[in-house]
């Protein structure tokens, strides 16, 4: 008996002494396919800190859905800072006063480092000449998305084509979702999530288009090829953020505060946007965004603000129960 | 008759204490945890969380699907039990070893490889998509992935039993005169029948709580191909915990009530078998001694 419990203090003497050895250790928690641009501004900032401040930094990564992240850090997952892809996940943990109430003034650009936008994959040619919304909800038109209420890349997709309805001459909300029900009459399924749709797409070659991140464009082009696809950009589209911040309460606790704080202001430094813009992320720099104009050509986009007033009031108008998502598939 | 009996071995008390407290940590307490959870929710408020449209719907393809998918594999996983007991051919303990494969295999990739099979361009699916069977992306789908994901249940469950008819049964029932069909009929099939069920209800079980798999060959469709648990997903996604815990007791409750009837049922036929006792049995009843 006493072995085994020298054995356990052992074990947990080195768990300890394992964590020791750097100054400091970060948690971050992030969404589903963020694991790449983190993994390689992870060593960008460690370099930098330790230049820096002199201290050397582990940086420790948790990946799953947005949401499902935001309910494990309000659960007590102490992560020092949250790294989401949809701002009202951030807004349940300022709710649950982990997070302060004014997060998205902490950092610029509304606290979201860089940005995406919802574009069309469409076949090589584009057989169907898809070029807007309007053609997607054309008759005979197949149109692959994820789940538009489970899954923010669907949510995106429906609040993109709300929001160009509402920008057509003579339309309001009651023509907007007329439109969308023409639009998810097209869809013959909803994809469990954003790369479940690409592989529908890509390698079961169901549907004629998928909508998607742009971000998603370059790993098809990886995966596929280039001369499968063509990507299409819609007249309006949504610009997509992707809104970091600070977790008041576990920073405190842990006494990370300066360098959560540090690791977050690095998303915004010329390397950290770079970083970004490498993995095919719009970066917030204007300098860098001309530097990779190839990648990223000019587009008009909105933001869930402008239009629907904040991810919170899209959320609750669209996606909530009985919300105008569900009100489309009420049979009458 | 004792009054006292002295069992073999000792520390019932010790066992069964044991057993409770485990029970109740692994079962009762999270189980518990979430009727508690929902009952901050009124009874009516519950009701009217699993009768509104959508949720009646998934409850539909949830149960249908899972019946059925339990159905196929109580009368092909009897085939397959049988053969795997009572024929030898090269490769058995191969193909013994498969069966367990679907409880190995991570559930999603299940879902994910059926999906690629059955989709119209898939392996199988551009063979059935021009003969007008859609099977990925529908409720037929659904119906695939469950049967693929429970068939280890049904075969598991018959094996032993199927082991345990010796071969002399269907012998002296053959030298009676009994044709082959008799020789099922009456001697076989009532003695696996109490294990059928029980396979078929741990099947049937199984099925209902599954959402790995379905998700990614269901289609997802609102009212057409949604099962119980993507609403319960939704739920969580809207931070409604409450609605989601809703959700799930009325599920529990309903699986509860097939499981138990399913139970009642073989402890029926069990009961009935007895009464036709073999005839060793009766003789020595006739001769005064009792079992």
């Amino acid at each position: 008996m006493s072995q085994f419990r020298k054995s356990i203090t052992a074990v947990l003497l080195s768990l300890v002494a394992g964590a020791a050895l750097a100054d400091a250790t970060l948690l971050n928690a992030s969404y589903d396919v963020a694991r790449d641009v983190y993994k390689d501004f992870n060593p960008l900032f460690q370099k930098y800190w330790k230049a820096k401040a002199g201290e050397s930094v582990e940086l420790k990564q948790s990946h799953g859905g947005s949401t499902k992240q935001v309910r494990a850090v309000a659960d007590g997952l102490e992560a020092d800072v949250v790294t989401m892809n949809q701002a009202n996940d951030i807004e349940f943990l300022a709710d649950k006063g982990l997070v302060a109430k004014d997060w998205a003034k902490k950092f610029p650009n509304s606290a979201s480092p860089y940005t995406s936008t919802m574009v069309f994959i469409v076949r090589k040619g584009n057989p169907k000449t898809i070029k807007d919304w309007s053609d997607v909800a054309a008759p005979g038109v197949q149109m692959i998305i994820p789940h538009p209420k489970n899954t923010g890349n669907g949510r995106n997709t429906y609040l993109s084509a709300w929001a160009w309805a509402l920008k057509q001459p003579g339309g309001n909300d009651a023509k907007a979702q007329e439109f969308l029900g023409k639009l998810l009459k097209n869809a013959p399924l909803f994809a469990a999530g954003g790369r479940d749709a690409t592989t529908t797409f890509m390698q079961r070659k169901m549907g004629d288009v998928l909508i998607t991140f742009e971000s998603e464009a370059e790993m098809i082009a990886k995966e596929f090829g280039k001369g499968e696809f063509e990507v299409v950009y819609p007249s309006l589209t949504m610009q997509t953020e992707f809104p970091v911040a600070l977790v008041e309460k576990v920073v405190d606790k842990k006494g990370t505060r300066k360098q959560a704080q540090a690791y977050l202001e690095y998303l915004w430094s010329k390397e950290g946007q770079e970083n970004a813009a490498q993995n095919y992320l719009r970066p917030r720099d204007a300098e860098l965004l001309k530097k990779y104009a190839t990648f990223f050509p000019p587009v008009k986009t909105f933001t869930v603000d402008e239009v629907f007033g904040g991810a919170n009031k899209a959320f609750a108008a669209h996606f909530k129960d009985g919300g105008s998502f569900d009100q489309i598939y009420q049979s009458k | 008759m004792a009054a006292k009996t002295h069992r073999v071995l000792p520390g019932f008390g010790l066992a069964l204490g044991y057993t409770l407290v485990y029970l109740s940590i692994l079962i009762l307490l999270p189980l518990g945890g979430m009727i508690l959870k929902a009952s901050e929710l009124g009874f009516g408020q519950i009701i009217d969380i699993a009768l509104g449209e959508r949720s009646l719907a998934a409850f539909r393809v949830t149960f249908g699907a899972s019946f059925l998918a339990a159905a196929i594999n109580a009368f092909f996983g009897l085939i397959v039990a049988w053969v795997l007991v009572r024929y030898p051919f090269p490769g058995k303990r191969f193909v013994d070893a498969l069966v367990d494969l679907p409880f190995a295999l991570p559930t999603a990739v299940a879902g994910i490889t059926l999906a690629t099979l059955y989709a119209g361009n898939g392996w199988l699916g551009q063979y059935l998509e021009p003969l007008g069977i859609k099977v990925a992306y529908t409720p037929l789908g659904i119906v695939f992935a469950l049967t693929f994901i429970t068939l280890p249940f049904v075969v598991r469950t018959l094996q032993p039993v199927i082991e345990d008819i010796e071969t002399e049964v269907e012998e002296a029932a053959a030298s009676l005169g009994a044709s082959r069909w008799q020789t099922f009929v009456k001697v076989i099939f009532p003695a696996i029948f109490p294990a059928l069920l029980t396979g078929f209800a741990l099947a049937f079980a199984r099925a209902v709580g599954e959402y790995g798999s379905v998700i990614f060959i269901a289609g997802n469709l609102p009212l057409i191909s949604e099962i119980t648990p993507l609403l319960i997903i939704s739920k969580l996604e809207q931070y409604d915990v409450l609605g989601a815990t809703a959700l799930a007791v009325v599920m529990l409750a309903l699986s509860f009530i097939l499981l138990l009837a399913v139970n009642l049922l073989q402890w029926w036929t069990a009961n009935r078998h007895k009464n036709s006792e073999p005839l060793e049995v009766v003789a020595a009843k006739a001769r005064g001694v009792t079992a």
